[in-house]
């Protein structure tokens, strides 16, 4: 029975979500504010239970561990925004947060990106593939400096640059597209057999 | 099959031993005697052949200290036993024991399938001894090796197999401190123009001019991602000129955090631009976390407020075409920066200008020629220039069959 409910209200939701396709219109506005609404109060819940219990209330109140005082606090101080007089406290926190991310990525992107990436791309030149890849990525990193302007050979080999990225970018295209549809047809299935069961 | 041959071959002394008595008529005082001898000759080779049919144990069990880790973490290497993929295949598994006490009762903590030689205990307490006993095991009988010698698990300080990111980092750092020292006293930096910048301010006056709003979305994820952090810097000079042009700026976001960000950086570009006045907090809100609720959301904005002007800066996934394919129907001129390479392509199809890759983050230096970015995005340029040369000697000693280069900057897990 509920069950049922539920399919029904899934499936009259989701074809007020596709009414968007034609133009906006009421039962779009009412599918949307619905969807951000429940969304909004889902994720504060979600926020509630897996994040703040788990990692600070339960260390600091239940196994009395004094260091889970630092981020009450810098919490506190965020939730200062909310007073007009002292909001500028909100900056603090704030600028710890950015802070110690953009030193942590610092690392790990070095890594990833930089030296793991240069790695792989030693590869000996006695292949059709291997030439690609090390022309490719040798002239892609060329367009990316921005301390010389593109003009004559320089130019040029930034141009061959971006032409490998539009390449990769159209076999990117065309395979995130194919993901899409499937992302269509798993709704159009869910219609057709789970609501109508017009397919088996 | 050879196994169960040898097997009932010890019954045949015993044959033996009747046709003897029946061939022979040995006199019947001696038959005990030798009934008992040759019981005694068949229990001795059934006793050899239980040996035979028990695997070969594992040999040269070592243990040590997991190297350039955190501690609590201990690796138990042997070498196979010789029933293990040879001999009699009769392995099935190893077990591995542990005691705090070379003489004491050993546990079972793990088992390995056959052919494993090395495991990584990960739960030992720092500083404790622990004895390890690796089990061979057919899946009923089984043989241990010798306990090993203690071994104490710990921490290390440095991680000896990363000292090359160490010298990366420092060197890189070293470059971008050198731009920003230069930048701050004066020197001119050069960055070369970048197509998609051109058109903020165009898109601003364009905006302006049309008595239509503008719409900057910063992406889906937190301030922990430095798409974000990116974004908002751009955003703080997009605002900075909505505020010049007296334009409306709406800033929807998906996390709470961002929103709080977004408005001080807003409110500090309206009032640097003179007019805090027009700084309305309410343009910049939070919609919700769920992404599919976000694009719908914003997709709502575009559709009625109608937007001549479209940033998205920031880090998106698969809201990515939703969002620029409306924005693209509502006829705004859509400017996008995204580090996301899946998502590139869309944007690239669906907006008039798109900052790719690093280009994203080079535009928050570019636009606001702060001695800090420039100087980063200089160093990392010549951070490039290093990396292309090392490609290019990489290669070539690659192809000439050198490898040391590769092995110099593989990074050690």
């Amino acid at each position: 029975m509920f069950e049922t409910i539920g399919i029904w209200i899934a499936a009259l939701l989701t074809l007020c979500i596709f009414s968007f396709l034609y133009k906006d219109n009421p039962f779009y506005k009412f599918a949307e504010h619905l969807f951000i609404g429940v969304s909004a109060g889902y994720w504060a819940c979600y926020y509630y239970h897996n994040v703040l219990q788990p990692n600070l209330f339960v260390p600091l109140f239940q196994e009395g561990r004094p260091i889970f005082i630092i981020p009450l606090v810098l919490g506190i101080m965020m939730l200062l925004h909310l007073v007009p007089k002292i909001s500028w406290i909100s900056r603090w926190p704030l600028a710890f947060i950015v802070g110690t991310y953009a030193g942590y990525y610092l690392i790990t992107y070095l890594q990833t990106n930089a030296l793991e990436q240069v790695t792989a791309t030693l590869v000996p030149l006695v292949t059709f593939s291997s030439v690609v890849l090390f022309v490719g990525v040798t002239t892609g990193l060329v367009y990316f400096f921005f301390s010389k302007e593109h003009k004559g050979t320089f130019g040029g080999i930034a141009k061959f640059g971006i032409w490998f990225l539009m390449i990769a970018f159209g076999a990117s295209f065309g395979y995130t597209v194919m993901a899409r549809i499937s992302l269509l047809i798993g709704r159009m299935t869910f219609l057709l057999k789970d609501w109508l069961h017009i397919i088996q | 099959m050879e196994e169960k041959k040898r097997s009932l071959g010890c019954l045949f002394p015993l044959t033996r031993f009747f046709i003897f008595l029946k061939v022979y008529k040995v006199k019947r005082f001696i038959t005990p005697f030798l009934f008992l001898l040759v019981i005694a000759y068949g229990a001795n080779q059934l006793q050899a052949q239980i040996e035979i049919l028990l695997p070969a144990p594992v040999t040269e069990v070592t243990v040590k200290d997991k190297p350039n880790d955190s501690g609590e973490s201990i690796i138990v290497r042997w070498k196979k036993s010789l029933d293990d993929g040879a001999g009699s295949f009769s392995v099935k598994e190893y077990e591995i024991l542990r005691s705090v006490e070379k003489d004491g009762v050993y546990n079972i903590i793990t088992t390995s399938p056959a052919g494993s030689e090395e495991y990584i205990d990960g739960n030992t307490i720092d500083g404790k001894d622990y004895y390890y006993i690796v089990r061979t095991t057919d899946g009923v009988n089984f043989i241990d090796s010798e306990p090993t010698e203690a071994v104490r698990s710990s921490a290390q300080w440095f991680h000896r197999g990363r000292i090359n990111m160490l010298v990366a980092a420092v060197l890189l750092s070293t470059f971008v401190l050198w731009f920003i020292r230069r930048a701050q006293r004066g020197e001119e930096l050069y960055i070369r123009p970048i197509a998609g910048l051109k058109a903020v301010d165009e898109a601003v006056g364009r905006a302006t001019e049309m008595g239509k709003p503008i719409l900057f979305i910063p992406g889906i994820q937190d301030m922990d991602n430095i798409q974000t952090i990116a974004g908002i810097i751009i955003l703080g000079r997009v605002a900075r000129k909505a505020a010049e042009y007296e334009a409306s700026l709406l800033v929807p976001t998906a996390r709470s955090i961002v929103m709080t960000t977004a408005r001080e950086t807003v409110k500090e570009a309206f009032t640097d631009a003179g007019r805090p006045d027009l700084f309305d907090p309410d343009k910049i809100r939070y919609l919700t976390d769920a992404q599919f609720g976000y694009a719908a959301g914003v997709d709502g904005i575009m559709i009625r407020e109608r937007p001549a002007a479209v940033f998205f800066m920031g880090a998106f996934y698969a809201e990515s075409l939703i969002l620029a394919e409306t924005g693209h129907s509502v006829g705004a001129i859509q400017i996008a920066g995204t580090a996301m390479p899946a998502q590139l392509p869309f944007f690239v199809t669906a907006c008039d200008y798109t900052l790719i890759g690093e280009e994203f983050f080079a535009a928050s230096a570019y636009l606001s020629k702060e001695s800090r970015l420039l100087g980063s995005l200089k160093g990392q340029d010549l951070g490039k220039a290093i990396f292309i040369g090392i490609l290019i000697l990489g290669c070539v000693l690659a192809t000439l069959g050198i490898g040391w280069l590769t092995t110099l900057l593989t990074v050690g897990q």
